[in-house]
């Protein structure tokens, strides 16, 4: 019992954060910044927070996280951080040689306020900026927001550096898919594929942090978006955002700067929210559904009426990040599963509250919503009334452990199992995935739990 | 848009200087919005007759993340609008911060989007440049043009002196260019001249001389700028020949700051020794 001092007494807390279900800014920066091929992240800040930014990457896509630190000290602090930002930048370029350096800020530069844009143009008029590199910065002061946070500003930062129009519009669609896993990224655009489009993605970590094993090491791997890439991303017919708190600023931006339109939709995380990606996809393109991506909605629903008595009536206890919390409910509700008790780590705005209660109107329980929440107040709703299914990340395993649960893992961290960067959770075949785990959970616990007289062989 | 930072030595009337000035660009029929970088939240009170603003800061942590820009804006003399960043109590806290969080917060709220037709956006900005927050202001795609307020007291000259070798750091690599020296009169001997020859050495202008005078006073135990409560004034007259200047300046800058060798020197020549 590692959580047993969780009270089942509920005490409104204003001040007080206890297991929490977020982490901090620069390791969505960091995420996104490795998306940009021969990018290295630079942390602009102490070393012991580019070193925990870099093993909690590490220990999440079991691949090696590359990222540089501008490793302040006491002067630093003191003096701000624009000698050693412009040491690191020569440093970087002479030693490392990659195309683009991605400063992200911590805490402590955000306090002592360095100005970052006013530094990389110092680098520049100095001649510290090889021509033809690029160094590109976001703003991630720890203390607001999140992970997600972090994440959207270094997506925003790569419209606000690298988007340019030419006046000549392409065929091509911007695909921003939000805080997902690698194999989401290429899942996302493997569906664009499937159905003739041309597309161009940003972030894109597909094939950077789940790259195979050759033997060879390469600290720049062969995915990522690239500088062309990001440059004619000014020239798309329009741009498909993917998750409101990752993806919308992005794609705010470059309607901005290029006049490139936007819709913003759910991730596609499902049946109905992917069938809303592929359509959007269809109308934005002018293009058909190709039999191929119907075969595999078919195949998603097949499964879902297969074992909709399984699904049905389950109570679920689902904590993670904004986009993935809103979409996973609705996927759930559409099952007929009930999303009881619903956390995000971090605040996503009145908005977001409120569709989160919309999408749950029709569960017949007491539903409880905490937006900007922790796991220890999930863990006292459990007390108070269990769930059939937990559904969190790897953090969440002490409460499945303690009140004897069954789990599925989903989200960001998870240190403890793999799969996550190989099979994607988006789009049908995502869909499919999740049903998977979700069913070996419930199935398991049932043949655990069964008596000699009801333990069937056929379920 | 003109985005104006008003810096200068504590105490020496910069939000005086300012308020005054914005009522007299507000009376030629100008938008403007004040920002106030203080944490002490004054830098408006003239212009809204009194500490009557709740302070971005304090919005902020009571109300949490979802801040409206009508609950940190208030409009007061001639139109104004008026925020105030506020912040810490002294001796706790990060007052830096604090600007660097609030001007940040007021471009998320759109508080500068075109939507709003402003002319002019005048930063207020606390004493000397003590730290990067204070430097806010200035940063690139802020504030293009710094006003400094000086009197001819040493230390006000020789912060004047300071702040230029701030300008100097942010003018290298980004827009920002110093647009004079105001000087706010202490009835030093020589003082006009002495502020004349020290804009001369810094490579700019004393755009204007505004004479001492004490119904500037009776104004502000009044809650009021001298253009609002005497309005017939001769006072009232320099501050509106302030705004004038700043409205038609286009002598912008990067100062050439002084040693403090040349500094003292010129007070010798102008002050002591004349």
């Amino acid at each position: 019992m590692l959580l047993r001092h969780t009270t089942k007494d509920i005490k409104e807390r204003s001040a007080l954060t206890v297991n929490p279900a977020k982490t901090c800014q620069p390791i969505g920066a960091m995420y996104a910044s490795l998306g940009i091929q021969g990018c290295l992240p630079h942390s602009h800040g102490s070393q012991g927070c580019y070193a925990y930014h870099r093993s909690a990457l590490t220990r999440h896509y079991k691949e090696p996280v590359i990222a540089a630190t501008s490793a302040f000290t006491e002067g630093a602090s003191v003096f701000g951080g624009q000698a050693n930002l412009l040491q690191a930048i020569d440093n970087i370029f002479t030693v490392y040689n990659p195309d683009v350096i991605a400063v992200h800020t911590t805490c402590l530069s955000e306090t002592i306020g360095d100005d970052i844009p006013q530094i990389i143009n110092k680098a520049k008029a100095d001649g510290k900026i090889p021509d033809g590199k690029y160094v590109i910065h976001a703003n991630t002061p720890s203390y607001v927001g999140s992970h997600i946070t972090g994440f959207s500003s270094m997506t925003k930062a790569m419209v606000d550096y690298f988007s340019s129009s030419n006046g000549q519009r392409q065929k091509t669609i911007n695909l921003i898919p939000g805080y997902v896993e690698p194999s989401d990224m290429a899942e996302i655009k493997r569906i664009a594929g499937e159905m003739g489009i041309s597309s161009l993605m940003f972030p894109d970590t597909s094939r950077v942090l789940n790259g195979p094993m050759t033997g060879h090491y390469r600290m720049f791997p062969a995915g990522g978006s690239t500088i062309k890439d990001l440059e004619s991303t000014g020239n798309s017919l329009g741009t498909i955002a993917m998750g409101r708190t990752a993806s919308l600023a992005a794609a705010r931006a470059l309607d901005a700067k290029c006049k490139v339109p936007y819709e913003m939709i759910d991730l596609p995380i499902g049946l109905h929210a992917t069938d809303i990606f592929v359509d959007s996809l269809r109308k934005m393109a002018g293009v058909n559904v190709p039999e191929s991506l119907s075969l595999e909605r078919g195949q998603l629903l097949d499964v879902i009426a297969d074992m909709q008595q399984y699904f049905y009536g389950k109570r679920v206890a689902l904590v993670g990040d904004p986009d993935q919390v809103l979409a996973l409910t609705k996927f759930l509700v559409s099952i007929d599963m009930c999303p009881v008790y619903l956390v995000t780590g971090s605040a996503a705005g009145k908005k977001y509250q409120k569709a989160l209660e919309e999408a749950t109107n029709d569960v017949p329980h007491e539903v409880r919503i905490k937006v900007g929440g922790d796991m220890f107040l999930l863990h006292q709703w459990i007390k108070n009334q269990t769930v059939d299914l937990l559904i969190g990340n790897t953090y969440v395993k002490y409460i499945a452990k303690d009140e004897d649960i069954p789990f599925v893992r989903y989200g960001f961290p998870i240190f403890d199992r793999i799969g996550h960067s190989y099979f994607p959770s988006v789009g049908y075949r995502g869909g499919l995935r999740l049903v998977e785990k979700i069913l070996d959970a419930i199935l398991d616990r049932k043949d655990r739990d069964s008596t000699d007289i009801n333990f069937e062989l056929v379920l | 848009m003109r985005k104006i930072a008003i810096y200068g030595k504590g105490g020496i009337g910069k939000s005086t200087t300012t308020q005054n000035t914005v009522a007299g660009l507000a009376e030629m029929g100008a938008k403007v919005m004040v920002v106030g970088c203080d944490p002490k939240a004054d830098s408006t009170r003239l212009l809204l007759g009194g500490l009557a603003q709740r302070t971005v800061l304090d919005t902020l942590r009571e109300e949490g993340e979802d801040v409206e820009l009508l609950d940190v804006r208030k409009t007061g003399f001639g139109g104004i609008l008026c925020t105030e960043s506020g912040g810490p109590e002294p001796g706790v806290g990060c007052a830096g911060r604090g600007i660097i969080t609030s001007i940040n917060l007021l471009e998320q709220l759109g508080a500068y989007a075109e939507s709003e037709k402003l002319d002019y956006v005048f930063y207020d900005v606390l004493g000397d440049v003590v730290c990067g927050g204070f430097a806010m202001p200035i940063r690139e795609g802020k504030a293009q043009e710094i006003y400094i307020v000086v009197s001819g007291e040493m230390m006000a000259m020789y912060a004047a002196n300071n702040i230029c070798k701030g300008i100097v750091k942010f003018a290298e690599a980004g827009g920002v260019r110093l647009g004079g020296l105001i000087c706010n009169s202490r009835k030093v001997d020589n003082e006009q001249e002495m502020i004349k020859a020290l804009a001369e050495k810094l490579g700019t202008q004393m755009i204007h001389f505004v004479p001492r005078d004490n119904v500037v006073q009776r104004a502000e135990i009044n809650r009021k700028t001298v253009i609002d409560y005497e309005p017939g004034h001769e006072q009232a007259d320099e501050y509106r020949m302030l705004a004038k200047k700043i409205a038609e300046n286009e002598k912008r800058v990067i100062p050439k700051p002084l040693a403090i060798e040349e500094l003292e020197k010129l007070l010798i020549d102008y002050g002591i020794a004349a």
